[in-house]
């Protein structure tokens, strides 16, 4: 698989490393002199009760900045993560996203108080604004938002747990996924479908475990189509950036014929993993 | 929290019918200046609830700012009007992504609960018995 390197450190990714899924160069800490693209580790701010940036996190945004141009050309005009835990993903997507100006702003969501006040603190260390609230994935805001916002990235929690574990409040929140970690994704995905514009995409991670080709057939029955931007194995797990975007032809290939092994599903989307969709 | 937040944003407790707008109360709240996006503006402006977006500028006491009524697009996009003080477009962007409201709370207009804003983060969190 491309691009399936298990780095797991929290590198920095330059302007150098933009340019191709498998031109990733890997910076060490950041060299001096060179725009950073992504939030700065020892700028992210901290709580005891807030998930702090991982492999998940380093995946999804070295994902989006191997999207960056296509998200430069696409000027969104609203992107929202839901779930920002230390801020990093959001303040990092400000970033690379920050030649677009006041034409793009950023929200974000998160059920745990203190991950909302972390963001806010991680945004502002790096000079970036997102309005951030404390909310239940986009309960709420899926009325006002309906069919606005053209960038969504979701890092969900994903680890197969108890189904107990659904539902604290602190930091368990951020990966306490229950039956298959699939729980709390399979109510995000439907949220997000809501609030995404016609042209809009979602980033996600996934874990081998969620049965990322499970989550992209459902959401072709629904009108998307998927890509896996990333795939990256760490020792512990297999993670996986999945994206989404809706295309009226998504749901043609699907039916009715996806359960046999030469369908098109077990061809997709991994072995045409770099197709030029979207 | 931004007016433009608040204007997208409604109370999901149950009982609540619609839920919006939700009654903006500040007792803290700045602005920053953010350099204006005509297409950014013209790409939202269907979407925003004028009067919510007006009742918001006026708890926050500027009576003024926004009048009742829209004014129509042809005077909101007016070649230039960016650049002239005062102009429909210029207190429109001041109006959503200017202000930043940092303490005070939104009440739902249907069943009165109320949510905190604290250090500019809107709390919409409800109790099991609330959904």
């Amino acid at each position: 698989m491309a691009d399936g390197d298990g780095a797991a450190a929290p590198g920095k990714l330059t302007e150098l490393s933009i340019g191709g899924e498998k031109g990733l160069l890997r910076k060490g800490k950041a060299s001096s002199g060179r725009t950073l693209n992504t939030a700065q580790i020892p700028l992210v701010a901290s709580h005891p009760e807030v998930y702090e940036p991982c492999d998940d996190s380093f995946a999804l945004v070295d994902a989006l900045l191997s999207d960056k141009a296509q998200l430069l050309t696409l000027q969104p005009r609203l992107c929202m993560e839901v779930g920002c835990g230390s801020g990093y993903v959001i303040t990092s997507l400000a970033i690379m996203l920050r030649q677009l100006g006041s034409g793009t702003q950023y929200l974000a969501t998160d059920i745990n108080q203190h991950a909302a006040k972390t963001t806010q603190a991680t945004l502002e260390a790096h000079g970036v604004h997102a309005d951030v609230i404390v909310t239940d994935i986009v309960s709420g805001l899926d009325k006002g938002l309906a069919g606005m916002v053209d960038v969504v990235v979701v890092n969900p929690p994903y680890v197969p747990t108890p189904q107990e574990e659904i539902g604290c409040k602190g930091i368990a929140s951020s990966w306490a996924g229950g039956l298959n970690g699939r729980q709390v994704i399979d109510r995000i995905l439907p949220a997000v479908r809501e609030i995404l514009s016609e042209r809009g995409w979602l980033y996600m991670v996934a874990l081998e475990d969620n049965d990322p080709l499970d989550i992209c057939h459902l959401m072709s029955e629904v009108g998307y189509a998927s890509r896996v931007v990333l795939k990256r194995c760490t020792e512990e797990e297999s993670l996986f950036v999945l994206k989404f975007w809706q295309d009226p032809h998504a749901g043609t290939h699907a039916s009715p014929k996806y359960s046999g092994s030469e369908s098109w599903f077990s061809q997709l989307p991994f072995r045409s993993l770099w197709h030029k969709g979207s | 929290m931004r007016l433009l937040t608040h204007n997208m944003l409604a109370s999901n407790v149950r009982g609540a019918t619609t839920g919006y707008p939700l009654k903006l109360e500040a007792s803290n709240w700045c602005t920053k200046e953010v350099e204006l996006n005509a297409d950014f503006i013209r790409g939202l402006l269907p979407k925003i609830d004028w009067r919510a977006l007006v009742a918001a500028t006026r708890a926050l006491g500027l009576p003024d700012l926004l009048p009742d009524e829209q004014p129509p697009e042809e005077e909101i996009f007016a070649k230039g009007a960016a650049d002239v003080e005062g102009s429909a477009i210029r207190r429109i962007h001041h109006a959503l992504l200017e202000i930043h409201v940092q303490q005070g709370s939104l009440t739902c207009p249907d069943t009165n609960r109320s949510f905190p804003i604290d250090k500019g983060i809107p709390n919409m969190m409800l109790h099991e018995d609330e959904v």
